[in-house]
C-alpha cells in the first residue's frame, strides 16, 4: 500500500486542513483507497461544500412538497393520489471534453435520478449554453460542441424513450471554453410507489445491479469540481460512456422490482459511483454497509479497490432488498437480462467497510462521508461585473433590420434544428412540445397535465444576479401561466466560476438569495438542484448562469397555441407596454445583437404586479378567451410580435402603439410581466385583466401576411411575415453550414 | 377485436401502440414478450416503435432472430395481419418480411416531424378506411428511415401496387419518396410513420386511425 505523502493529497484535491479532518475522523492515517473515497465525497460535486450554507436560504416547504432537496430528486404531489419527481443535473465539464458522450451521458444520470425514486421518467429539457458559432476565435470549436451535444442528447434521451420536449440555448463569448449542458427531467408515479435512497434493516443484503464496473470515469466528480487548464485535454478518460439501451432495460426492471414489495432501497450509481451510492445510503437510513469487492461484476480483469471504488461507469444502481426475499428481485432483473449481484449487507455499525477478497480495504462512518463534509464559509466581496452604467450613444437607423438581426441571431432564431432530433412524442403525452414558451404533458389516467419551462439569462445576471435570478424566476412563471399553468415547484442548477475567489461567490450568494426571495414570494419552493462550479477555463469564468426550471398544472385539455391563428382578432398586450430607463435598456438582446454592448442594469421587477399579470392571463387563457397567447421575454414587443407571426399560416398584425419611449426601446425593451394574447372577445380580456388591476391595451389586430408597427403615424415596421419566418428558421442551419467544421 | 403488441428489449412504443388501440380505438390489445413462442389468441400483431436489443449492429437485425418472430413469421404465412411501425418496419425488413432495406436518413440526423403522408391504395386491409390521394398527418421519428432497394424491386412494388404510403416532403431521403409498404400477400404492412402518434385528438392529428381502423375493418369482414 502507497504511503498517504502530501503531494498524493493534493493530487486528490485536498487541502492539508481537510485531510487534517479526515485522519480525526477515522483516529488514524487513511488507507489509499480511502483517501480516494473522501476525495470524492468532499469533492465540490458531491459534498456542495461551497454552497451548502447559502442553499439553506432557498424555500423548500410547501403544501404540495412530499420530498424536498436530499434526496435524489424532489417529489410534489399533483392530486388524486399521483405525483412527480423532476430534478436537474448539469454534465458541463464532460461535454467540454467529449460533447457526445459527456452529454449523453448527463441525460442519463439525470434519468436514473428520477426512476431510482420509483417514477417513470416522461420529460426532458435541456438548458445549453456555447460559445458563438460564429467566434473567429473559437468558433469550429463551439460548433463542434454543439453537433455533439445535440446528438449526444439526441442518442440517449431517443433511444431510452423519453421525450425531450424543450428547453432553451444561448450563446455567449463566456461559453467559450466552458459550455454548459443542463438536463432537467421528470417523471410520474403514484403516492405510494415512491422509494427511497435508505439502507434500511440490518442484514438486508446489498445488490448491485446492471452494467460491469470498469476503469471508465475514474475521479469525474473531483473533475467536475476543478477549472480546467492545458492539462485537462489528457482528462478525457474520465468521461464515461453511456449506453441509453441498458438504461432503458435498467428502468423496466427497476420499475418492475420495486412492484414485487421486496425492494427495502435504491440509488443509482453516479458521481462518485459504488462510493457514493454505499455512503449516501447508509448515512441517510443511520446504518453502515458492509460490501466484497470481489463480488462486484467488473469488466477487466485486475482492477484495484480504489479504482473500483471510485469508477464512474454507467447504468449501475445499488438496491437492498429484504433478506430471504432476494431470488424475487434476482428473477426480474434476469428476465431482463441484467446482472445482479448481492455484494454485501447492511450492518448496524454506521460503517461504510470495503473488503477485497475478505480483507478491510477502507472503513469510514458512513455519517462522515456523507454529511460531515467541509463546509465552507467562503468570503464574498461584490459580484465581479467589468461593465459601465453608462449607455454607449446609439442611434437605430432601420428598426425594421434591427428585427430581423435579432429574429435571425443565435439566440432568437428557431432552434428546430436542434430539437427536431429529439424525439418530442415518444409515449404520447407531449400536447405542447419544444419551441415554445412552455411543455404541456398530459397524465394519462387523469385529468391533469404537467407544464415545464426552464430559462436562464447570464447577461442579467451578470449586470446583477440577484435580479436577475428574481427575473429568470419570473419568467419561467410566466412562461407557464401562457398556457394556463398554476407555477407550482422549482429546481435550479447553479453555474458559476471559482467560489474561492470572493467575486464569483458573490455571484453566487446574490443568486440564491434572488432567488431565494422570489420562490417565497411566488410559492414555488425549491424541491432540489444542482451546483455547478469551478466552470472556468484559464482563469475566464462563466458569467453567472442560473438555469431555474419550473412545473405547473393545469387541466388537460387542447392549448392555445403561440402564434396568431387567424386574421381579424384583436391584439392585446396583458401588462401593458412597461416603461424603461436608459440604464436598463444594457442587458438585452438589442444591446447584444445590435449594439454589441452590456451596461447599467437588468429590467425592473414589480413582483406583485407580475402576480396579477400572471393570475389574469392563467384565467384568460383557462376560460378560453385566448385565441394565442405569448410571453415577452428577449427581444421584447418586437420580437414577440415577430414569433406570434411565424405559424404556417402566416398571420401578421397591425399594431399601433401609443407610447413617449424612443423607438428602440418601445420595440425592443425587455420589461417582464408581458403576454400577448389575441382574441375574437377583446372585452372580455380586458375586463379580466381590470379585475386584477392589470393594463391590457389592445395595440391592434391580426392580418394576413404582415406584421405593420405604427406610432403617432409614422410606421417604424412593415414586414413579409412568410419571408421573416423564413430567415427566422434557416438562421441556425444556415450558421452551422456556412462555417462547417 | 384483439391486438398483440410485442415487446422487444429496447422497445419504446409498445405502450404508444397500445394505449392508442385500447383508448383511443376502443379495441382490445395485449403485450408479448419477446421470447414468447406463441402469440396467443390475437387478431392482428404490432411491431411497435424503438431501439429493439438497442438496434445493436444494425437496426432491427437482433429482433430477427428472437423467438417471438418465428411465431410472428408464422402468424403471417398464414394470413394474419401484421403492422410494423418504424423499428418494426426495420424489423420486418430484416427478416426478408418485406423487401428492401431502411438506411440512415440522407442529412445524417435523427429527424422528429409530423408530415403529410399521401395515401397510394386502399387496397389493404391497412388503409381501407381511407381514400386513394388523400393527405394524412402523422410524426415521423426516426434516425435510419430512408427506403433503398434496387430498381426492379421499386418498379415491382409500384406495379403490384404495393406502396402504402408515400412522403410529400421526403424528410429522410427514401426512394420514389416510399414511406410504406406492404408484402406480396398484402397482409403485412411496414411504415416509418408512426400512427400510434396520430391516434389522439391531443396530440393534434388522429390521421393515423386510418391504419387501425382499416384493420378493424378487415378482422371484422374475416370473421
Amino acid at each position: 500500500m502507497s504511503a498517504i505523502t502530501p503531494e498524493l493529497v493534493e493530487a486528490h484535491q485536498l487541502t492539508e486542513s481537510e485531510y487534517r479532518r479526515i485522519v480525526d475522523i477515522l483516529g488514524r492515517e487513511p488507507t489509499y483507497t480511502e483517501l480516494g473515497i473522501f476525495s470524492v465525497m468532499w469533492s465540490e460535486h458531491c459534498s456542495y461544500k461551497s454552497s451548502r450554507l447559502h442553499l439553506k436560504k432557498l424555500p423548500t416547504r410547501g403544501p404540495r412538497v412530499l420530498q424536498g432537496p436530499g434526496e435524489n430528486a424532489g417529489v410534489v404531489d399533483i392530486g388524486g393520489g399521483w405525483a412527480i419527481a423532476f430534478k436537474i443535473e448539469s454534465h458541463n465539464h464532460p461535454s467540454f471534453i467529449e460533447p457526445f458522450q459527456g452529454a449523453a451521458t448527463g441525460v442519463g444520470g439525470i434519468l436514473r435520478d428520477i426512476f431510482t425514486m420509483g417514477a417513470r421518467p416522461i420529460a426532458v429539457m435541456d438548458a445549453l449554453r456555447f460559445g458563438p458559432p460564429d467566434d473567429p476565435v473559437a468558433g469550429a470549436r463551439n460548433r463542434r460542441i454543439l453537433e455533439g451535444v445535440v446528438s449526444g442528447i439526441a442518442h440517449y434521451g431517443n433511444c431510452f424513450g423519453v421525450p425531450t420536449v424543450g428547453g432553451e440555448t444561448v450563446f455567449d463569448a463566456c461559453y467559450n471554453g466552458n459550455p454548459l449542458v443542463n438536463v432537467f427531467a421528470l417523471g410520474v408515479f403514484r403516492h405510494d410507489e415512491i422509494f427511497y435512497a435508505r439502507a434500511c434493516g440490518v442484514g438486508n443484503p446489498v445488490i448491485y445491479i446492471g452494467a460491469k464496473t470498469g476503469r471508465d470515469g475514474i475521479h469525474g466528480a473531483s473533475m467536475a469540481s476543478a477549472e480546467f487548464t492545458e492539462e485537462s485535454k489528457q482528462k478525457r478518460p474520465n468521461v464515461q460512456v453511456g449506453d441509453p439501451f441498458l438504461e432503458k432495460l435498467l428502468l423496466e426492471a427497476c420499475l418492475e422490482a420495486m412492484k414485487t414489495g421486496a425492494v427495502v432501497g435504491i440509488q443509482d450509481m453516479g458521481a462518485a459511483g459504488l462510493t457514493c451510492s454505499t455512503c449516501e445510503m447508509g448515512s441517510r437510513a443511520g446504518t453502515g454497509i458492509e460490501i466484497d469487492l470481489q463480488y462486484v461484476p467488473q469488466r477487466e480483469a485486475g482492477m484495484t479497490p480504489y479504482e473500483i471504488m471510485l469508477s464512474e461507469s454507467q447504468e449501475r444502481m445499488l438496491l437492498v432488498a429484504e433478506k430471504g426475499r432476494e431470488e424475487e428481485v434476482f428473477r426480474i432483473f434476469r428476465k431482463w437480462g441484467l446482472d445482479a449481484v448481492t455484494i454485501g449487507f447492511v450492518t448496524g455499525d454506521g460503517l461504510l467497510r470495503v473488503k477485497d477478497h475478505g480483507a478491510v480495504v477502507a472503513e469510514i462512518p458512513t455519517r462522515a462521508l456523507a454529511d460531515d463534509a467541509p463546509v465552507y464559509h467562503r468570503p464574498y466581496t461584490r459580484p465581479y461585473r467589468r461593465a459601465p452604467m453608462e449607455a454607449p450613444e446609439f442611434e437605430s437607423r432601420d428598426l425594421e433590420a434591427d428585427l430581423v438581426a435579432l429574429v435571425t441571431s443565435p439566440d432568437l432564431c428557431s432552434k428546430r434544428w436542434i430539437w427536431e432530433q429529439y424525439d418530442y412524442m415518444v409515449r404520447t403525452n407531449t400536447i405542447r412540445g419544444p419551441g415554445a414558451d412552455a411543455a404541456v404533458l398530459r397524465i394519462k389516467d387523469t385529468e391533469t397535465s404537467v407544464a415545464m419551462a426552464l430559462d436562464g439569462n447570464q447577461r442579467y445576471c451578470y449586470l446583477d444576479p440577484r435580479q436577475g435570478a428574481r427575473l429568470i424566476l419570473a419568467e419561467c412563471c410566466r412562461n407557464l401561466s401562457a398556457v394556463g399553468a398554476e407555477p407550482l415547484a422549482v429546481t435550479n442548477n447553479l453555474n458559476f466560476g471559482n467560489p474561492e475567489r470572493p467575486e464569483i461567490m458573490a455571484q453566487l450568494v446574490e443568486t440564491i438569495e434572488g432567488l431565494a426571495e422570489a420562490c417565497a414570494f411566488f410559492g414555488t419552493p425549491v424541491t432540489g438542484g444542482n451546483v455547478s462550479l469551478y466552470n472556468e477555463t484559464l482563469g475566464e469564468p462563466v458569467w453567472p448562469s442560473p438555469v431555474v426550471g419550473v412545473v405547473g398544472l393545469r387541466k388537460t385539455g387542447p392549448v392555445a397555441p403561440l402564434e396568431f391563428p387567424r386574421p381579424g382578432l384583436a391584439v392585446i398586450l396583458v401588462g401593458g407596454i412597461g416603461a424603461c430607463e436608459l440604464v436598463r435598456f444594457g442587458g438585452t438582446e438589442y444591446a447584444k445583437v445590435v449594439l454589441k454592448s452590456l451596461w447599467g442594469l437588468p429590467p425592473e421587477l414589480d413582483m406583485d404586479y407580475e402576480r396579477r399579470v400572471q393570475a389574469a392571463v392563467r384565467e384568460i387563457v383557462n376560460a378560453g378567451l385566448a385565441a394565442s397567447s405569448h410571453d415577452l421575454s428577449g427581444g421584447g414587443l418586437g420580437v414577440a410580435l415577430a414569433r406570434c407571426s411565424f405559424s404556417e399560416a402566416a398571420v401578421g398584425a397591425r399594431i399601433e402603439l401609443d407610447s413617449d419611449l424612443r423607438a428602440e426601446l418601445l420595440l425592443f425593451h425587455e420589461a417582464p410581466s408581458r403576454v400577448l394574447i389575441s382574441t375574437s372577445d377583446a372585452a372580455a380580456v380586458t375586463a379580466v385583466a381590470a379585475r386584477y388591476g392589470v393594463e391590457a391595451p389592445q395595440i391592434g389586430y391580426t392580418q394576413e401576411n404582415r406584421l405593420e408597427i405604427v406610432r403617432a403615424g409614422r410606421r417604424l415596421v412593415s414586414l413579409d411575415v412568410r419571408a421573416l419566418r423564413e430567415q427566422w428558421e434557416n438562421a441556425l442551419p444556415s450558421l452551422l453550414a456556412a462555417h462547417g467544421n | 377485436m384483439k391486438f398483440g403488441v410485442v415487446v422487444f428489449p429496447g422497445s419504446n412504443c409498445d405502450h404508444d401502440a397500445w394505449y392508442a388501440v385500447v383508448h383511443n380505438l376502443g379495441a382490445q390489445a395485449e403485450f408479448i414478450w419477446h421470447q414468447e413462442r406463441r402469440l396467443g389468441d390475437v387478431d392482428a400483431v404490432i411491431l411497435p416503435g424503438g431501439f429493439s436489443y438497442g438496434d445493436y449492429l444494425r437496426c432491427g437485425a437482433i429482433a430477427k432472430f428472437s423467438p417471438v418472430m418465428a411465431a410472428v413469421r408464422d402468424f403471417a404465412a398464414a394470413g394474419g395481419l401484421v403492422l410494423g411501425i418504424c423499428n418494426g418496419f426495420q424489423i420486418l425488413v430484416e427478416c426478408g418480411l418485406l423487401p428492401g432495406a431502411l438506411i440512415r436518413n440522407r442529412t445524417l440526423r435523427f429527424i422528429c416531424r409530423e408530415v403529410p403522408l399521401r395515401l397510394e391504395t386502399t387496397d389493404s386491409p391497412f388503409t381501407s378506411a381511407g381514400e386513394r390521394g388523400q393527405t394524412l398527418r402523422i410524426p415521423v421519428a426516426h434516425g435510419e428511415g430512408c427506403y433503398v432497394a434496387d430498381e426492379r424491386t421499386l418498379d415491382e412494388l409500384e406495379a403490384e401496387d404495393r406502396v402504402a404510403f408515400r412522403y410529400l416532403d421526403n424528410v429522410n431521403g427514401s426512394l420514389r419518396s416510399i414511406a410504406g409498404i406492404l408484402s406480396r400477400e398484402r397482409n403485412i404492412l411496414g411504415m416509418m410513420p408512426h400512427p400510434e402518434r396520430a391516434s389522439d385528438p391531443l396530440m393534434g392529428s388522429t390521421d393515423g386511425l386510418v391504419v387501425f381502423r382499416s384493420m378493424v375493418a378487415a378482422l371484422a369482414w374475416k370473421r
